[in-house]
């Protein structure tokens, strides 16, 4: 299959091991992978902080750039949502969706030692569904320990520009959750977009915690 | 006040200028009935704290009499049609519905129109063996005999039950599930507020 | 007691204030973490519960699509079944309306079923100003008033304040001087000091959940006896009630009584429901008054991807599972609705501007979507009303340049590599700030990952 990377500008600017790793594992599965340099950013800002026009605008703009793409896949569940949401012709696929829906694995030759806690995020709990895939994906990595995070299900606190914005609300949030991640003994917090990473890790590392946070991608592409 | 309505109608029209036509709602097929109605509704019924006995069509008078004499009830309102024979002797009915009256009896002991296995209620309509609304609301405690023919596996078969009663004559309906309570105080529910702090069911079989 | 969000405060500042109260945070944690769970176990036991909520959510679609037709049908079966129907365009048109019945009677007290609608008009300052007292006396409720305090939760107003609060108050106020804490012994004080109101009450006011176009009957749902106590006993009874609060036909009604009670407390049914339809000789009240009130409700309709707000059914199970309501509280909201359902509410009964900061108060982490009974899709409206509100200033210069570069992959790619070499104090600015106050935040990488993919392949 020819897949179609959609990096996302927070990934490609921030975070562009996650998008190595992905196009690493891609690569080890088997399937060519293309990277079209006119992307940017879906829009999904713009649109969540009310700046509707702007975000149709860069969805079809997204929609131009990835014209005649076969299939079109992203490390983050926000973005894939908002693609899908608003132009659902395009065929964008969360990275864990595609590996467990699409291409049908679990095991993908990853080897990552650690005890791992994932933290499901809302886009991709409640929006798009991935409901135990990448549970399924962490449990075949080979010596990983996976351990469960108290009432998992609760909002980390991103939430997009309502951290600046309600900062003091998002802060109360994550100071839950943090909490929660240190009783469940995790060396290290993985999840599906690292928007809620980053504002997990911001707090892990502002604490002096020795937890780390790692897309899982990026442990899925471990060996 | 026409005008007002003609105002309210009028941005009403206006509001819906794009013509939703949504699809039709489709009610939700009624769940399998449980295996035994009756237990089902005697169990769910007892969970709110509702005394729950279960008699033969003989055993009611019976009945009747021991819970008046466990709660020292003497005299209780009773709906003008209350069926012969569940009235135990000794124990005095009165037909006087006036709200000073019924805040001196020491309860009240009526039929029903229907009850529901799955929520373990009870409704009222108004019917036979029932009375007005102020006679199951002013005294504190409410003995409520409930014919097994009368229980509904479902919340929807219980509305269907009493619908005609509604369109016919108008009924007013009081469904009763428990003692009254309230969940206020730091979310505890606690029985006894305002209405009869004491439920005994009584199913008849 | 919150006076920020009486102030006209926006959301972010009456929340500073309101999550430094411990108190509240704890009975709310408590009391929101308890309704969960009794909510989802009684939602669990029943294999239709999707079905219904579909049916919930397309039969509120139906009566806002066909509002007119059914308010007009409602308003025939009530009056042939005897009930006076009265229209009201906005608060003071309804408070006018139910003054001037009450003065007509020559009544100065009258007795309150808890009803979210008379608190949104102000009714009780309404009629005090017109020298009526109206007696709350639903258990919560009863507290608020004595204390001059104001609703914290839909459902469960006085969730704020804990039974030794409680006690203490109603020890200075209503008695026993020597009252326990103990919950029941609250409760007997209250149950003592309203029953003797009830029984002498000649005027009742109440809301109701739902009214049937078909038959022109009234609902109340509650807990405590105290609506039937308002509904039934006194002579008169005047209901206000929301346009919105229709439903079509009788048989509509049980959808609804079995989404309503499992979705607010949890319980398979509460205690008390009743029904009536205009008035029924001997047997309640010999005077039924409706209000049928639209006080914004008709612009909320106006906007159609906001209407779908009027399905709600008051239920509260949006405010129980949101992470932001439970550390917040309700006060913080500044409105008569608060929580998921009254971010998207409040702006659209009020106008965008008095409430823009509203529609920001949420992560859009999309719980509340799950949970509510007819299926409001909350995020979404948020993200409306988002599109709506006032865009100003540096932010909006900010977003507008943002989107600039982001439409061209040049442009994007230039300022990648000057946001790599902005120095930590510029990137600190502004907005970063509210970031950097409580965590540490990512450097840009030196490589990007399109530079990295670039040298791979070029």
């Amino acid at each position: 299959m020819r897949i179609s990377v959609f990096i996302t500008c927070f990934n490609d600017t921030l975070f562009p091991q996650t998008g190595r790793a992905m196009v690493e594992l891609l690569e080890r599965l088997g399937h060519e992978v293309e990277f079209r340099p006119e992307q940017t950013c879906c829009g999904q800002m713009h649109m969540n902080s009310g700046y509707r026009d702007e975000g149709l605008e860069l969805a079809a703009r997204m929609r131009r750039v990835f014209d005649g793409a076969e299939v079109i896949v992203t490390p983050s569940a926000s973005c894939a949502g908002h693609v899908l949401e608003h132009e659902p012709g395009l065929p964008v696929h969360e990275l864990s969706q595609f590996l467990t829906g699409v291409l049908g694995v679990e095991e993908v030759g990853a080897r990552y030692p650690a005890r791992v806690a994932y933290h499901p995020t809302c886009h991709s709990l409640r929006a798009l569904r991935v409901g135990d895939g990448p549970g399924r994906l962490l449990a075949a990595v080979e010596g990983l320990d996976l351990v469960e995070i108290d009432e998992a299900d609760q909002c980390c606190g991103f939430g997009g520009t309502f951290a600046v914005k309600n900062a003091e609300v998002s802060m109360a949030m994550l100071d839950d959750k943090l909490s929660a991640i240190e009783r469940s003994g995790a060396e290290v917090v993985t999840a599906v977009d690292n928007s809620c990473l980053m504002q997990i890790g911001g707090g892990l590392s502002r604490r002096g915690s020795p937890v780390s946070t790692l897309h899982l991608a990026e442990i899925l592409a471990a060996t | 006040m026409s005008d007002a309505r003609e105002v309210v109608l009028g941005r009403i029209r206006t509001a819906l200028a794009d013509r939703p036509q949504p699809t039709a709602a489709v009610l939700p097929p009624t769940p399998p009935a449980p295996a035994d109605p009756v237990a089902l509704f005697a169990e769910r019924a007892g969970e709110y704290r509702a005394a729950v006995h279960r008699v033969d069509t003989a055993g009611v008078v019976a009945q009747v009499a021991e819970i008046c004499a466990a709660h020292g009830a003497r005299r209780l309102a009773v709906p003008r049609d209350l069926p012969e024979g569940w009235l135990p002797p000794g124990v005095e009915g009165t037909g006087d519905a006036t709200v000073p009256a019924l805040d001196r009896v020491d309860g009240v002991l009526t039929g029903c129109a229907a009850a529901i296995a799955e929520t373990g209620t009870i409704v009222l309509d108004g019917g036979p063996g029932q009375g007005i609304r102020a006679l199951t609301l002013v005294p504190d405690l409410h003995i409520c005999v409930v014919a097994a023919e009368l229980v509904c596996a479902s919340v929807s078969e219980a509305f269907q039950r009493v619908e005609p009663s509604v369109r016919r004559r108008r009924a007013p309906l009081t469904l009763i599930s428990g003692p009254s309570a309230t969940s206020d105080i730091e979310l505890s529910r606690v029985e006894g507020v305002h209405g009869p702090r004491r439920l005994e069911i009584v199913i008849v079989t | 007691m919150s006076s920020a969000s009486r102030g006209g405060a926006t959301f972010p500042q009456a929340a500073h204030v309101e999550l430094r109260n411990a108190q509240l945070r704890r009975n709310l944690g408590h009391a929101t973490r308890t309704i969960r769970a009794k909510r989802a176990a009684v939602v669990d036991e029943l294999d239709n519960w999707q079905q219904l909520r579909e049916a919930g959510a397309a039969i509120k679609r139906d009566v806002m699509a066909n509002l007119d037709t059914y308010l007009v049908e409602f308003e025939r079966a009530a009056t042939e079944a005897g009930a006076t129907v009265h229209w009201a365009a906005d608060a003071d048109a309804a408070n006018d309306l139910v003054a001037g019945i009450v003065a007509g009677h020559g009544e100065h007290e009258v007795v309150k079923v808890k009803s979210l609608t008379t608190d949104e008009i102000g009714l009780n300052d309404a009629l005090a100003a017109r020298g009526v007292e109206a007696l709350e006396t639903d258990f919560a409720e009863l507290i608020l008033q004595l204390d001059g305090d104001w609703s914290s939760h839909i459902l469960v107003p006085a969730i704020h304040r804990n039974r030794t609060e409680i006690r203490d108050l109603l020890r200075r106020t209503i008695g026993p001087a020597d009252l326990s804490d103990e919950p029941a012994a609250l409760a007997e004080a209250a149950r003592v000091h309203l029953r003797e109101r009830f029984l002498r009450a000649r005027v009742g006011i109440s809301g109701a959940n739902f009214a049937i176009a078909e038959t022109g009957t009234l609902v109340v749902l509650e807990s405590e006896g105290n609506g039937r106590m308002c509904t039934t006993l006194p002579q008169v009874l005047i209901s206000v009630v929301g346009i919105e609060k229709l439903l079509p036909r009788f048989e509509h009604l049980a959808v609804f009584m079995q989404l309503l009670p499992r979705s607010s407390t949890g319980e398979r049914m509460n205690p008390y429901t009743s029904l009536w339809t205009g008035v029924t000789p001997g047997d309640g009240p010999a005077e039924m008054h409706v209000v049928l009130l639209d006080n914004g409700r008709s612009d909320v309709l106006r906007d159609p991807v906001g209407r779908e707000a009027l399905h709600c059914i008051r239920c509260s199970a949006c405010l129980n599972v949101c992470p932001v309501y439970e550390r917040t509280g309700g006060h913080a909201y500044g409105s008569i609705y608060p929580g998921p359902i009254g971010a998207i509410l409040t702006p659209q009964l009020e106008g965008i501007g008095a409430a823009a900061s509203l529609p920001y108060a949420s992560s859009l982490c999309g719980a509340c979507y799950e949970v509510c009974p007819v299926k409001i899709d909350i995020p979404r409206v948020l993200v409306h009303l988002r599109g709506l509100t006032p865009k100003r200033g540096a932010e909006r210069r900010a977003m507008r340049t943002l989107a600039w570069l982001f439409a061209d992959a040049g442009r994007y790619r230039r300022a990648q590599r000057l946001a790599r070499v902005l120095p930590a104090r510029v990137a600190g600015a502004g907005p970063m700030r509210a970031w950097t106050a409580g965590r540490d935040l990512p450097a840009v990488a030196p490589q990007s990952f399109r530079e990295w993919w670039h040298e791979r392949r070029p």
